[in-house]
């Protein structure tokens, strides 16, 4: 029973201590702790539907786009939970459409459509606002400090954790790990495909469009150009790959870590920052396919079978 | 008014094919989705830019080397990068999603590259910008001059793949590459030609739309786009399906931007892109494989 109740326990306890925080650190700190949280929940919800199912989504973007814009648009009408709540559900439509159009089709197909839905997403919010609001950029006025986005994020953050613990012991988890092996066996188990898929991907779309609504107010100006930032997209898929997108803390993993080299490096290296990222995804794409994790427990396996094998040789 | 609509339609759907033949000869020969598709494509315009502006050359005269640096480039990247990837896949849609994280990587550092380089302006050139009247509308002589190198680039290719050993063989590769190799087919090679010749035809496509459009050194994504959807629609592999979808694209895009609204031709772009996969995922003109 302990054991059981242990990672609870730690889990309860280090997410009070990240809610601590604010009080001890400094602006820049809170700053670094946003945008940590930030791109430890974009990374947790893009492993929830594409870790499993292996559809590649480079639409992160989009959907974070979506978010922060909305809460641009609607800043001076609506009170900010109902701002969120719009939001999301702007989020949840666009993923059902998205989903329902191309989620049945072969995966690459999902991946090219997701790779230009940004780009597509910014033209037409570009050409409304141009053409029938007439303005181009927005200010966001809200009262909210930071603190308290702070505090925000690391409840989204945990929520998106627990639904990818919950998921990864449920029913529909399974059939998920069903679909990524083989999707002809996973029709024959009786599993709705289609469906698994959209619902993932849905939660996944609005947990994204929240992190996008909650950090809005952080830029105070919003324009298409910058709310639909297509580094938002590549950052998240690195972060996911690198910590390895099967696994419950590899997002989480992969995040915290080059959060702090790409904060780095855009501090030091502004101009040649894209070139080194790029240089740094491939590097993970070659060396590290399926995660740090899976790369330390294979070798940690390795090693000790190894040792194993090696103690009867001395013994002999 | 729509013959001047159908004629820039025609140059815009003509540029679309070319680079789209690139595109379909290297995912459909040598099966990787290629993401930096349009980063070379802009590459070879920044090219000829830099040809035209300092050195004095002509675009035409620039295709010469630009189209050769194309294929090199192709040649080594596939050496490079795609070889341990082709290795390593366990079966055709692993290398996909292989390709596709590796290109994605490989798009960000060409843009990196170029951003530093000539920075995010707004690049173009005026060459041959004097008007020639066609059917009694007047028209850019450098559209074209665009218009008939598609035709001169993508004739060629058709020839060379339909009438030459080598090209069918490259055919083979792209209908069955697992009965390619009983027949004497060298797959791995082939598949590294057919990359190099897909980069050789981006750089020609760049020259040409660095003739006719101004470019910035984040545009490629959008040509990338609208290569894959060409290729999507005429069906993978297919070059007679990427010519009459990209001249479809072309058309109306433009008709689009003539009689709607210039904001919306990616909208439409993306509509058609849907109706086709939703009617017909193989393509207009492909078959299902499987």
């Amino acid at each position: 029973m302990s054991r059981k109740l242990l990672p609870a326990f730690v889990f309860a306890l280090v997410v009070a201590a990240l809610a601590y925080v604010p009080f001890i650190a400094g602006s820049y700190g809170i700053t670094l702790g946003i945008g940590m949280l930030g791109y430890v929940t974009l990374a947790t919800a893009w492993a929830l539907f594409s870790g499993p199912t292996r559809y590649v989504s480079l639409a992160t973007v989009a959907f974070f786009g979506i978010g922060a814009y909305t809460v641009a648009v609607f800043s001076e009408s609506m009170v900010y939970p109902l701002l969120l709540a719009v939001a999301g559900v702007i989020g949840l439509a666009v993923a059902l459409v998205v989903g329902l159009a191309t989620l049945r089709l072969a995966g690459v197909y999902f991946v090219i459509f997701t790779f230009g839905l940004a780009e597509l997403i910014r033209q037409l919010v570009t050409w409304y606002e141009v053409n029938v609001t007439g303005t181009l950029g927005r200010y966001i006025f809200l009262p909210v400090t930071p603190e308290g986005i702070y505090w925000q994020l690391l409840g989204l953050a945990t929520t998106a954790f627990l639904i990818s613990w919950w998921i990864g012991r449920s029913r529909i988890g399974l059939a998920l790990k069903v679909i990524g092996d083989d999707e002809v066996v996973a029709s024959h188990c009786g599993i709705n495909i289609a469906r698994v898929k959209l619902a993932l991907f849905t939660v996944s779309s609005v947990l994204i469009t929240l992190v996008g609504a909650i950090q809005a107010p952080r830029w105070t100006y919003v324009e298409p150009t910058i709310a639909f930032n297509p580094t938002v997209s590549f950052l998240t898929l690195i972060m996911a790959l690198l910590g390895g997108a099967n696994r419950l803390t590899g997002p989480l993993l992969g995040a915290v870590p080059l959060f702090m080299l790409f904060e780095w490096l855009s501090a030091n290296f502004p101009n040649h920052y894209s070139i080194i990222l790029g240089l740094v995804f491939i590097a993970i794409v070659f060396v590290l396919p399926r995660g740090v994790l899976a790369f330390a427990e294979e070798n940690w396996r390795r090693w000790r079978k190894s040792g194993v094998k090696n103690l009867p040789a001395v013994a002999e | 008014m729509l013959v001047a609509a159908l004629l820039s339609g025609l140059v815009l759907g003509g540029t679309y094919a070319l680079v789209a033949m690139g595109l379909t000869l290297q995912y459909g020969i040598a099966r990787i989705m290629n993401l930096a598709y349009g980063e070379m494509i802009i590459s070879a315009a920044f090219l000829a830019y830099v040809m035209f502006s300092t050195l004095g050359l002509n675009p035409v005269a620039g295709l010469l080397i630009a189209v050769p640096t194309g294929f090199a480039l192709g040649y080594v990247v596939y050496g490079a990068m795609m070889t341990p990837l082709v290795a390593r896949a366990r079966d055709r849609a692993s290398l996909e999603i292989d390709s596709i994280l590796a290109t994605f990587g490989l798009l960000f550092v060409f843009q990196g590259v170029m951003l530093v380089t000539f920075g995010a302006n707004f690049t173009s050139y005026s060459y041959l910008n004097d008007p020639v009247t066609i059917f009694g509308t007047t028209l850019a002589a450098n559209r074209v001059l665009a218009l008939i190198l598609a035709v001169v680039f993508g004739g060629g290719l058709y020839l060379l793949l339909t009438r030459t050993l080598w090209g069918t063989a490259l055919r083979a590769v792209a209908v069955n590459p697992g009965a390619a190799p009983l027949v004497g087919i060298d797959v791995n090679r082939a598949a590294r030609l057919a990359f190099a010749l897909g980069s050789g035809l981006a750089a020609a496509g760049g020259v040409v739309i660095s003739m006719y459009q101004t470019f910035t050194a984040t545009s490629g994504v959008v040509f990338t786009m609208k290569a894959l959807i060409v290729v999507i629609m005429g069906g993978v592999g297919n070059l007679i399906g990427a010519l009459s979808a990209g001249l479809i694209l072309g058309l109306v895009e433009t008709f689009v931007a003539t009689y709607i609204d210039p904001g919306l031709t990616l909208a439409a772009t993306y509509t058609i892109f849907l109706a086709v996969l939703l009617w017909r995922p193989a393509g207009l003109f492909g078959r299902l494989t499987r």
